[in-house]
């Protein structure tokens, strides 16, 4: 792998590593597997495209961007706390009118920030290389979403929604509406999904109806790969798992697309494929490892 | 304080599986009432402590507390005045927060939360203080994870946790059945000294006949989803075991005979 396939793989990692903390707050601390997150990472992309391209600042687009994802989320939630709708299919309905909301929203199926400056111009204007300048970025946000998560969790409202997670008929007698929290949950997670969406559209110059497809098997991916990485533990250690998972499958992807043997070569379209594949190699491996040790 | 008036509950209506859980049950609680409910399985006694508790709202019928009209809250609203410990020992604390962290959200029941810290430095002297009165050595191991407690030692931390913030009333279900028989005295032995100390109103779902004699100042039997016999007193403390043996078994329609004591 060269050092620029290191460096785009790292850049990646990072900024998904934003969509990574989303899903392990739902799929994780919630106990809420939420395909929501298809749809709301465009949905990000969209708005914040949008609103550059009306002239707003890029930094400030991230605002309403990160705002559309939080009602989003919500809407998943509600559907599932109010209408009893079940909870991955609540999500489904959600993305799927998403598809529709995103195209309104930019107007068409894409939406090009060409010429249009980023947030990474920021950055370059400093006289930083712009390889580094995604990765410098990126990792901030990504490293401040982290560790505002794992203070978060430390509150009393993120222990109550972890215990939402855990045991929400303790929860409900301890006096928390479970519902609340559910629909709070997911809308944070959803809204860091966005911010993650608004940055990746910024970064590669922009927004794509379906470049949220696949989002949650990544996401899945990256959570199940840092757990496998760091093993399990405390809470903030977890979160931090979820960020270097997201590294680790950015790099292992980068990795797998390097591959030749003879005339043939993985194509970005095996993608999918190549994820699904690390998916089950990474939740069999705790398996395995303890069949060995037998 | 606690009046339900007039419940009757269905489950599963209009289907074949129909039962009716609750039949017109009348029950008024009053402040400092110590009540133990005894009745078979299926006579509607954890019906009814989750009827109070809001688990799901009556068919018919009301209830109110302190003269407020509560039958339509629901269950996370009404657990600002109610304690409660599950027969699960699993389902009274989260397995994956530390001691700690379950007990300071026991603390906050039927209070706000929101964003200071949920575990305060300044509380822990008062959690170690309340583990050490149970004597399980669980105050030296605050930032354990409930997960690897035993089921006494979890049955017991909640029984703590249900009364942090004093309760209106407190709600046993079974509490010490899932227990094996030392275990269970101790936390019978827990939930007297805390009752007594709190001076709480406390209803008690059991299966042991001695138990219920035992303790509190009131016994009601249910059957069949209603409340059929309600002692109290004086009247309780003349009632043996075989007493109550013989009620269940006419009640039943059997034959009561000493043999049936060996169950006891």
């Amino acid at each position: 792998m060269s050092f620029y396939a290191f460096i785009g793989a790292l850049e990646q990692g990072l900024v998904y590593g934003l969509m990574v903390l989303g899903v392990y707050l739902t799929f994780r601390i919630l106990d809420f597997p939420d395909l929501t997150v298809d749809g709301s990472l465009p949905l990000g992309a969209a708005v914040s495209s949008v609103c550059i391209g009306a002239g707003m600042d890029p930094y400030l687009s991230l605002v309403p961007a990160t705002l559309a994802g939080f009602c989003a989320g919500a809407v998943t939630g509600l559907l599932n706390t109010r209408l009893k709708i079940l909870h991955l299919l609540a999500s489904i309905l959600t993305m799927i009118a998403l598809y529709s909301i995103n195209i309104r929203i930019m107007g068409r199926p894409n939406f090009t920030l060409l010429g249009k400056s980023t947030v990474l111009d920021s950055l370059t204007a400093f006289g930083l290389p712009s390889s580094m300048a995604g990765t410098c970025l990126f990792a901030a946000f990504t490293v401040s979403a982290a560790l505002a998560l794992i203070w978060f969790t430390r509150t009393e409202l993120g222990q109550a929604m972890l215990a939402t997670g855990d045991n929400p008929r303790m929860i409900t007698a301890l006096g928390v509406n479970t519902g609340n929290m559910i629909v709070l949950g997911v809308g944070l997670s959803n809204a860091l999904v966005a911010l993650c969406g608004a940055l990746v559209a910024q970064n590669q110059g922009a927004a794509d109806v379906n470049m949220g497809v696949g989002t949650i098997v990544a996401g899945l991916a990256s959570v199940i790969i840092g757990e496998t990485l760091l093993g399990q533990g405390r809470i903030s250690r977890m979160i931090i798992a979820a960020v270097l998972g997201s590294v680790a499958y950015r790099l292992a992807i980068a990795l797998a697309l390097g591959v030749k043997l003879g005339e043939f070569s993985f194509s970005p379209s095996d993608l999918n494929l190549i994820t699904a594949f690390i998916v089950v190699a990474a939740l069999t491996a705790p398996r395995l490892k303890r069949k060995m040790a037998r | 304080m606690l009046t339900l008036k007039n419940i009757t509950k269905r489950f599963h209506k209009g289907s074949v599986n129909e039962v009716l859980a609750l039949n017109d049950v009348n029950l008024d609680i009053r402040q400092g009432d110590f009540i133990a409910v005894i009745g078979s399985n299926g006579a509607g006694k954890s019906t009814t402590l989750n009827c109070i508790a809001g688990g799901f709202f009556p068919d018919q019928g009301s209830i109110t507390l302190d003269g407020a009209d509560i039958t339509a809250w629901p269950e996370y609203k009404r657990a600002r005045f109610i304690g409660r410990v599950f027969q699960d020992p699993l389902m009274g604390s989260a397995a994956s927060l530390t001691i700690e962290e379950n007990m300071a959200l026991a603390d906050r029941r039927g209070k706000p939360r929101g964003l200071s810290l949920g575990v305060k430095s300044k509380d822990r002297a008062r959690y170690r203080e309340l583990l050490s009165q149970i004597g399980l050595g669980l105050e030296d191991r605050l930032k354990d994870k409930v997960g690897l407690l035993s089921g006494g030692q979890r049955q017991s931390l909640t029984m703590i946790m249900a009364t942090m913030v004093r309760p209106e009333i407190l709600l046993l279900d079974e509490h010490t059945a899932a227990l094996d028989p030392k275990t269970a005295a101790q936390v019978l032995e827990l939930t007297q000294r805390i009752v007594d100390t709190h001076k709480l109103t406390t209803l008690m779902v059991t299966h042991n006949m001695n138990h219920a004699l035992r303790q509190g100042n009131r016994l009601i039997m249910m059957h069949q989803g209603s409340v059929f016999l309600d002692i109290e007193g004086e009247q309780k403390e003349r009632f043996s075991v075989e007493d109550l043996l013989e009620r269940f078994y006419t009640l039943k329609g059997e034959e009561f005979s000493s043999d049936k004591m060996l169950l006891v």
